[in-house]
């Protein structure tokens, strides 16, 4: 089972909603579409299930065309944002009813709803309307629904974006779990490049239409190969400064002079010229640093506390910089302070935007 | 709280106007033609139920009601049967001049029936049609389908599309996931369409009157022709006014719920 892109574009009333895209999905994998919204993920996944068919190129399931197949015929199920289920059915005929058109034996069917429903979790709901229960259920009703069908192809559309924190983690916990057990290939839309990671697999990121990268996820996070996929994937954004590389110097804004071979990040053989530096929003730290770090003088604009963590918004020789420091860190709008970066950690884009140099991986691999 | 009695006041003088008219055809109903035309009685003094007798004995009457509940139920299924795929496209699908084509719909009820009076006559004697009950349920399409297919279009909106392509994806044929998925959710906005065709299919008088003759005769256009040699016959016209009262208010007790987003043509 692999589900084939090739070149598929569509339009829409003069604005194109996707260009032309290549995506190939092999059988049992899980697969992420990273974007922020309005980039195309809807849309993507409407042409990979049918209802939606493309302008130009063609869809292949298992070598086939499907391009112009109705969606009826089409070995796919699929999970929306919102919690759409049959009002007037109660969970039990909602999980039952693809099997009742597939036209399983009575048995059959039970034996099948009372699996799902044991799997998510329905059991005792099984003879409620969706209206009697919590959004929370009513997802896991859509899912099982979805699983129900032994599809092999399963696109799950933002499925937890409606729902409360605590609901959030624990299905997010599960999705996997059940991805593992259906064998399926998993097509899962998100917006959260942290829900991307923890879901594993392969990402695609998406921006205004365009898949950017295609790949394992953890190598996508580590190498993105832009400037737009490495801001996609990044939460909060990523930040940027534009930098020179002059023989066996780099000059940042500031008068900072990092050294070509300082660290793993080795940048010797990159050409001289101009790059755009970029660095995740943890690889920040307050205060001076080690030797070999790279310091800043920066002024707090404002400041986030979630807890565990602070969000520094930053002014830093005109940018804007935002950094994740740990712990509660009570700065006054307006206070100078000292921030210290590890070189090896930054990203260099050249001023087309293409990966030049990516941190290795001792050196990133630390956290999200 | 302080009692205050002027708001009940006016509401009890509000509600003494309202029904006084049905009041007096009620009591009117069960007098004899002497008391009505004699006496100024504020009930029946001679309590009669021959009126009702004449009416429920006499097929000159009673068919009156049996023509109009044919034609109305006819009326009522067919303007259901062709506004609910009309309905179903307004609220689905985007097509050349859509709008527009809703609109015009809509500026159909806003022309007084008398101006088709002519032309269907004529049309309907043409095809053999005349005095014959599909002559007028066709002829109440012509304002009655409009509205059916704007007050179940106002319903099927409140249905996110999302249901009908998760049915698709389920496996689920148009005609199957119509009747089985999408009619269920939309039964109030059916009620509703169905009550409002009825009533005013119902209360119709000019076009009914203009389209039949004996065979097809309604009601409202028996009770306009009692004048006889011995004058008006009160008694029974009060009678057969209370009786034509009555299915619209049992239907309506159904959709009593709904009523409002119908008048509001299912936009509230």
């Amino acid at each position: 089972m692999t589900l084939r892109l090739h070149d598929v574009s569509k339009t829409v009333d003069g604005k194109p909603h996707i260009h032309p895209v290549n995506l190939e999905l092999e059988k049992g994998t899980m697969n992420v579409l990273l974007g922020p919204t309005s980039a195309g993920k809807t849309s993507l996944m409407r042409l990979m299930a049918g209802l939606d068919t493309p302008d130009t190129g063609a869809i292949l399931w298992e070598g086939r065309d499907v391009t112009g197949a109705r969606v009826q015929t089409r070995d796919v199920a699929m999970v929306y944002q919102q919690f759409v289920n049959y009002p007037a059915m109660s969970v039990y005929d909602n999980i039952a009813s693809p099997l009742k058109i597939q036209g399983k034996s009575r048995g059959e069917i039970d034996a099948k709803v009372r699996e799902m429903a044991q799997l998510l979790k329905l059991t005792d709901l099984l003879d409620r309307r969706p209206a009697e229960i919590s959004g929370g259920q009513q997802q896991r009703c859509a899912i099982a629904r979805a699983l129900a069908k032994d599809v092999g192809l399963v696109l799950m559309d933002e499925p937890l974006a409606n729902l409360d924190y605590k609901l959030r983690e624990e299905l997010r916990v599960e999705i996997p779990r059940l991805f593992a057990a259906s064998g399926a290939i998993f097509v899962y839309a998100t917006t959260e490049p942290e829900e991307a990671l923890l879901l594993g697999g392969n990402t695609a990121t998406l921006w205004e239409g365009r898949v950017t990268q295609f790949g394992p996820s953890m190598q996508v996070y580590r190498e993105p190969v832009d400037e737009i996929t490495a801001r996609v994937y990044s939460d909060p954004p990523m930040n940027f400064v534009t930098v020179r590389k002059d023989g066996a110097k780099v000059h940042f804004p500031g008068g900072q002079l990092a050294r070509v071979d300082a660290g793993p990040a080795d940048l010797a053989d990159l050409a001289d010229g101009e790059y755009r530096a970029g660095f995740r929003a943890h690889d920040i730290a307050l205060g001076e640093g080690v030797a070999g770090d790279l310091t800043f003088a920066a002024k707090v604009n404002s400041t986030e506390l979630t807890g565990s963590e602070t969000f520094l918004h930053l002014d830093v020789q005109g940018d804007r910089w935002t950094a994740l420091v740990r712990g509660p860190q009570v700065l006054a709008p307006g206070s100078d302070l000292h921030i210290s970066l590890d070189p090896a950690r930054i990203f260099y884009f050249d001023t087309n935007g293409k990966l030049a140099r990516a941190p290795q991986r001792e050196a990133a691999g630390a956290g999200v | 709280m302080t009692k205050r009695p002027l708001p009940s006041l006016i509401m009890l003088a509000y509600l003494l106007f309202l029904l006084l008219p049905i009041y007096w055809l009620v009591i009117m109903s069960f007098k004899p033609n002497s008391e009505i035309l004699g006496a100024f009685t504020l009930w029946p003094q001679d309590f009669t139920l021959g009126n009702y007798r004449t009416i429920l004995t006499d097929p000159s009457w009673y068919m009156g009601f049996v023509n109009s509940f044919i034609y109305v139920a006819m009326n009522t299924v067919i303007s259901l049967c062709v506004a609910l795929p009309a309905a179903y496209a307004f609220s689905r699908y985007r097509f050349m001049g859509d709008n527009h084509l809703f609109f015009w719909l809509l500026t159909n009820r806003m022309a007084p029936p008398a101006v088709f009076a002519l032309p269907f006559f004529q049309l309907y004697s043409s095809v053999n049609l005349f005095d014959t009950h599909i002559a007028v349920a066709l002829a109440h399409c012509l304002f009655n389908v409009p509205l059916a297919v704007w007050i179940l279009e106002g319903f099927m909106r409140g249905v996110p599309r999302e249901i009908d392509e998760t049915a698709f994806i389920d496996g689920y044929s148009f005609p199957r996931f119509f009747t089985r998925i999408f009619i269920p959710m939309i039964g109030p906005g059916i009620g509703v369409a169905a009550f409002f065709c009825f009533m005013f299919s119902w209360v119709e008088l000019l076009l009914s009157r203009t389209l039949t003759s004996v065979d097809a005769k309604p009601i409202t256009a028996i009770m306009t022709r009692t004048v006889s040699a011995s004058g008006l016959d009160w008694g029974v016209l009060a009678a057969a006014g209370v009786l034509t009262i009555i299915p619209g208010a049992i239907v309506i007790y159904f959709v009593r719920g709904y009523i409002a987003k119908g008048f509001a043509l299912g936009r509230v």
